[in-house]
């Protein structure tokens, strides 16, 4: 039993911003694995939901007029690791979201909710951030669009205006072609478990494959909100795939993360680990694409 | 078919009922119309309850009752520990809990009690209320060292020093022995973490009157117990009370407490006996139900050139928490275990039950056993590291030799059950080949593999009472129902019994039926099941039973078939003449003809109780293969196998469940389960199932079961204790197996990241330049 004020099911996405503007204290309800979750433990007792779960329109993964790649905010986290453009073009994203919770939650679960609850350390964050998504948001003054790099404003709180929706996520074709990746997920068990720190490194290589063309890593769990490392990606760019800018540009993440001492891992140990993932994910990203260390 | 339905793995009887969702746990058989009861729990860790102002929670829409502390008019302190009672009053548990106190001694004690039409309106007043507490805070002490010491705070007047028990052995000279030339020391600290049961079903009973009396229906392991314990809380007669016990969803020892029984009847009884349900959420399961007692050992031996002990002393620290529970005999298990072990002339040993201001600590799947056994082997490895002798070969010769005979128990070793598991465990996992592999291994990933073993025994005799009681009845068609004490909390009870049954009656098991919820109304009494006493305690009373019931029977085959009972034998559902194998009539027949006979007309029943006065060792071992990762300070179990010498295997399957299960959660405590308490405020920190990292599936290799079979000469079915075992060599296992990768063998529990991450960089083996 859960204390729910009132449940808004809206029939369509102008019907759900309506809906949100008559209710301006309710709260989205997509899957609902984290919002139910915060009802029973009292943190939302009473909460009123508007559900857009019901918004079909809002689900799937196509590549649009654009090229870009456009995946709808709900579709499922078990829906996007199985979806061939995901596979073909930014598999990691796929591998990364198929670490969430357990095959319950990956089923019911979105990645629209999984980016708006604003958590450092959802699964899609830092690979999302790592491939420069661009966020589509619906609201009352029509479609707009956030560079993730813009989206998460603290922790828990993102680009989100009164009544608006986030709608799709995009990942344009300049972020993805010719890219390789690999996520890390860093927690204390193997399912069922929320990341103590997560890393997702992606590359493209020249074209022979000797030099890094361009590198870019994002992280969750090592600021309060996903972060990406910028001043080891600047390092790293043009230089020669070698043991030694490997491990460079893993140490040098350092300077661009800050992450928390908390009773669930303490700093140090973090810290660590970013670095033995930057160096680990870089690695297998270089080994997708085709490259060879010190070749 | 004696020897076809003993030792077969069939499906356990209730398999398809639950499969199918057929079956009906606690909260499937409550009235929908129950009002709900939510415990309102302390938020100090220690303190005085001053005043609870409830008419706020009282406004709420739904709200029916508030209850509080205050309202306990006759104070009636009761014991919740599940041990059969004594009538000697030196031997009984010590009565120091209320139903509600105004004294909480940890935080989540509880103080008071909603009753609500609902959850929401119970939940909402809970949050209200928990504002509304006006507390005399006072400080409070987490650490069992730390409450022994002076100006510590005291929780209970009678125990100073919140020693709550403090026992010793001593054998021979430790002092005279050690002068001995040429001996080796090795001495260290081992500690164990407190962890939680985590059984899927959470504690839940609902409670209502019917007639003069209160019915509480619960989810226990010991019913009869339970209704005793009601009994005693309430300052009323046991008969007042009838306790049922439906299908129970895990239990794991934690249910071998009474818990919240008797709030539930007493608040029931407030309030004209109205149905009322307490439904333990999962955050309250960790802290307000029990937990395993967290463990420091301090362990010395003194060893001779040729690897045999000379002398040996431990001392252990056992944090029992707020209140008695179980008492001293968690602590004082271990202090028998250690001499027996590895037994030595010269022997010295002292532990200290103690409480502090945290969740109590109670029964848990293996009864100490899992932290004496980290203990006492990681300690073998120590000392076989420091003779230089290969860990498994140092066992070998130091463990509990053949024919040992302990007095007391009455224990005595029959077989040759180390080595054979040894050898056994050794070969299926490739012990030989790999532990020469995985010497002397460098890089960032290497792999160790390990052996552990571990002391138990089966029941409780000579401890405590041991009764069993059994009655079965006979049906028209020859098919018959059973009843025991002994509860079927999913570990295949029922199933074991059945088979039992059918063996000693000779009829087919698809005729046997259990009545699988005892009710202390129905059911003939019982203790329930604790220790890993089931299979052999039920084992006596029905073999005997249903050797009644077969006397009878024969009996009033010999009215019908005319041959005297001596020439006659149930087999296989037929009434046989033993001399020719001719079969006379089928046991439908005679059950039919009996009842209606015109002459003589009898309803086939038996029912007997039989005192156990014997107690059986259960010995096994546990081979753990891992792969460290070195700078990610992880920890890849790559395989386990237990192998167990439980006696004769009634079913393999189930037994292999009781492996399976027992090693899934001996992963958990060696690397990864941890409760947490902030320091500061003595608040929970993790009492969920996120935070508390319980290990999952993923978390598991192929979990390997195995068995030598010696037929254990005391039992009534060859047959000893197997449910807790395979838990207790499990963290050890790993522990050494970490220790042969990394050369690092680690003290604590559980081998976490956390920890890895301390030892490894203390270690220098992994690059500390990242330190700020």
């Amino acid at each position: 039993m859960y204390d729910i004020k009132a449940l808004y099911e809206a029939e369509s996405l102008d019907h759900a911003v309506r809906l949100l503007q008559e209710h301006p204290s309710a709260q989205i309800l997509a899957g609902g694995s984290d919002v139910l979750v915060q009802v029973r433990e009292g943190r939302r007792a009473g909460v009123e939901l508007v559900s857009i779960y019901m918004l079909d329109e809002l689900r799937g993964v196509s590549i649009d007029e654009e090229e870009n790649i456009r995946i709808g905010s709900l579709t499922s986290f078990s829906h996007i690791t199985n979806d061939p453009i995901i596979q073909k073009y930014i598999n990691v994203l796929g591998e990364a979201v198929d670490m969430v919770g357990g095959p319950q939650i990956r089923a019911i679960g979105t990645i629209g909710g999984n980016t708006c609850n604003g958590v450092t350390s959802a699964d899609s964050a830092s690979t999302l951030m790592a491939w420069d998504a661009v966020m589509e948001v619906t609201g009352p003054e029509g479609v707009r669009r956030v560079p993730i790099k813009d989206w998460y404003i603290k922790a828990k709180v993102v680009d989100l205006r009164p009544a608006e929706i986030q709608t799709a996520i995009l990942i344009p074709k300049e972020s993805y072609e010719g890219c390789f990746g690999h996520y890390i997920k860093y927690s204390m068990r193997n399912a069922l478990d929320i990341a103590t720190t997560g890393c997702s490194v992606n590359v493209r290589l020249s074209e022979d494959k000797k030099t890094f063309d361009r590198v870019r890593i994002g992280y969750g769990v090592a600021a309060p909100v996903p972060v990406r490392a910028y001043t080891a990606e600047e390092f790293i760019q043009g230089k020669e795939i070698t043991d030694e800018n490997i491990k460079e540009f893993a140490e040098t993440v350092l300077k661009d993360i800050n992450p928390r001492d908390s009773w669930r891992a303490g700093r140090a140990l973090r810290r660590h680990i970013s670095v033995v993932m930057a160096e680990r994910a870089l690695r297998e990203s270089i080994s997708l694409a085709g490259g060879v260390v010190n070749g | 078919m004696s020897k076809e339905i003993l030792g077969q793995a069939v499906t356990r009887l209730d398999a398809r009922d639950k499969a199918m969702g057929r079956i009906k746990y606690t909260d499937d058989l409550c009235d929908k119309g129950a009002l709900v009861i939510r415990v309102l729990h302390s938020t100090v860790a220690n303190g005085i309850v001053k005043k609870i102002d409830t008419s706020e929670a009282e406004k709420i829409p739904g709200v029916v009752r508030v209850f509080t502390c205050f309202d306990i008019k006759e104070k009636h302190y009761f014991p919740t520990a599940g041990h059969p009672w004594s009538t000697d009053p030196h031997h009984q548990d010590i009565a120091d809990r209320l139903v509600m106190t105004d004294r909480p001694l940890f935080y989540g004690d509880d103080i008071g009690a909603v009753v609500a039409e609902d959850e929401v309106a119970a939940a909402q007043a809970i949050r209200v209320l928990e504002k509304s507490v006006e507390y005399e805070e006072l400080p409070f002490v987490l650490d069992a060292q730390e409450a022994m010491k002076e100006g510590a705070p005291l929780l209970h007047e009678d125990f100073p020093n919140n020693v709550l028990t403090h026992t010793e052995i001593h054998m021979g000279s430790v002092e005279e022995a050690i002068k001995e030339p040429g001996l080796t020391k090795v001495e260290g600290w081992y500690h164990t973490q407190p962890v939680q049961h985590c059984h899927i079903e959470n504690f839940i009973c609902y409670a209502y009157g019917e007639g003069d009396r209160t019915v509480v229906v619960s989810s226990t392991q010991i019913p009869h117990i339970a209704r005793r314990v009601i009994g005693q809380a309430l300052g009323m007669d046991w008969g007042k009370f009838r306790v049922i016990k439906p299908y129970v969803g895990g239990g794991f020892g934690n249910k071998q407490d009474v818990l919240y029984e008797p709030l539930c009847a007493w608040i029931s009884i407030q309030m004209g006996g109205r149905l009322v349900k307490l439904d333990v959420p999962r955050e309250e399961t960790f802290i307000c139900n029990r937990i395993r007692h967290e463990i420091k050992y301090h362990i010395t031996s003194w060893m001779r050139p040729d690897g045999s002990f000379a002398a040996r002393t431990m001392k252990a620290w056992v944090n029992n928490g707020a209140y008695s529970s179980h008492g001293h005999a968690i602590a004082a298990k271990g202090l028998n275990a250690f001499p027996q072990l590895y037994p030595c002339d010269n022997i010295d040993g002292e532990t200290w039950t103690v409480y502090t201001n945290r969740s109590v600590a109670g029964a848990m799947r293996g009864y100490g056993m899992p932290q004496a056994s980290y203990a006492f082997e990681c300690h073998a490895e120590d000392c076989a590291r420091a003779m230089k002798m290969d860990p498994l070969e140092f066992r070998r010769k130091n463990l509990m030799p053949v024919g040992y005979y302990h007095a007391f128990s009455k224990n005595e070793l029959y077989s040759d059950t180390f080595n054979q598991c040894f050898d056994k465990g050794a070969e299926i996992i490739g012990y030989y080949d790999k532990v020469k592999e995985y010497a002397n291994q460098t890089g960032d990933i290497r792999r160790g593999i390990a052996v552990s073993t571990y002391w138990y025994n089966t029941a409780v005799y000579p401890i405590a009472l041991e009764t069993s009681s059994c009655r079965i009845v006979m049906n028209q068609d020859g098919s018959v129902q059973f009843q025991l004490g002994e509860t079927e909390i999913g570990q295949g009870a029922d199933t074991v019994a059945a088979q039992m049954i059918s063996d000693t009656l000779g009829i087919p098991l698809d005729m046997v039926h259990p009545v699988s919820c005892q009710d202390t109304d129905v059911t003939p009494f019982g203790t329930g099941v604790y220790a890993s006493r089931g299979t052999y305690t039920l084992g006596f009373s029905i073999k005997q039973t249903a050797l009644l019931l077969k006397q009878k029977v024969l009996e009033a085959a010999n009215q019908f078939t005319r041959m005297p009972v001596y020439n006659l034998d149930i087999v296989d559902g037929n009434i046989i003449r033993t001399t020719d194998g001719r079969k006379l009539m089928t046991i439908g027949e005679l059950a039919l003809e009996k009842l209606y006979t015109t002459e003589g007309s009898q309803h086939l029943t038996a029912e007997s109780t039989y005192q156990i006065r014997s107690n059986a060792y259960s010995f096994g071992c546990c081979f753990a293969e891992v792969e460290v990762d070195i700078p990610m300070c992880r920890v890849r179990l790559l395989n386990i196998v237990n192998v167990h010498d439980c006696g004769q295997v009634i079913n393999p399957m189930l037994a292999s469940g009781q492996i399976h299960g027992g090693q899934s959660m001996g992963i958990g405590y060696a690397l990864s389960e941890k409760l947490l308490w902030d320091a500061k405020t003595g608040k929970p920190l993790n009492n969920n199932l996120l935070d508390y990292k319980m290990s999952s599936f993923m978390d598991h290799p192929r979990l390997v079961a195995d068995f030598v079979e010696n037929y254990e000469p005391t039992s009534a079915y060859g047959t000893k204790g197997l449910g807790e075992p395979p838990v207790c060599p499990v963290a050890p296992a790993i522990r050494n197996a970490i220790g042969q990768a990394t050369g690092l063998y680690i003290n604590e529990l559980p081998l976490s990241p956390h920890t890895l991450f301390r030892e490894f960089t203390d270690a220098g083996l992994i690059n500390d330049s990242f330190a700020e």
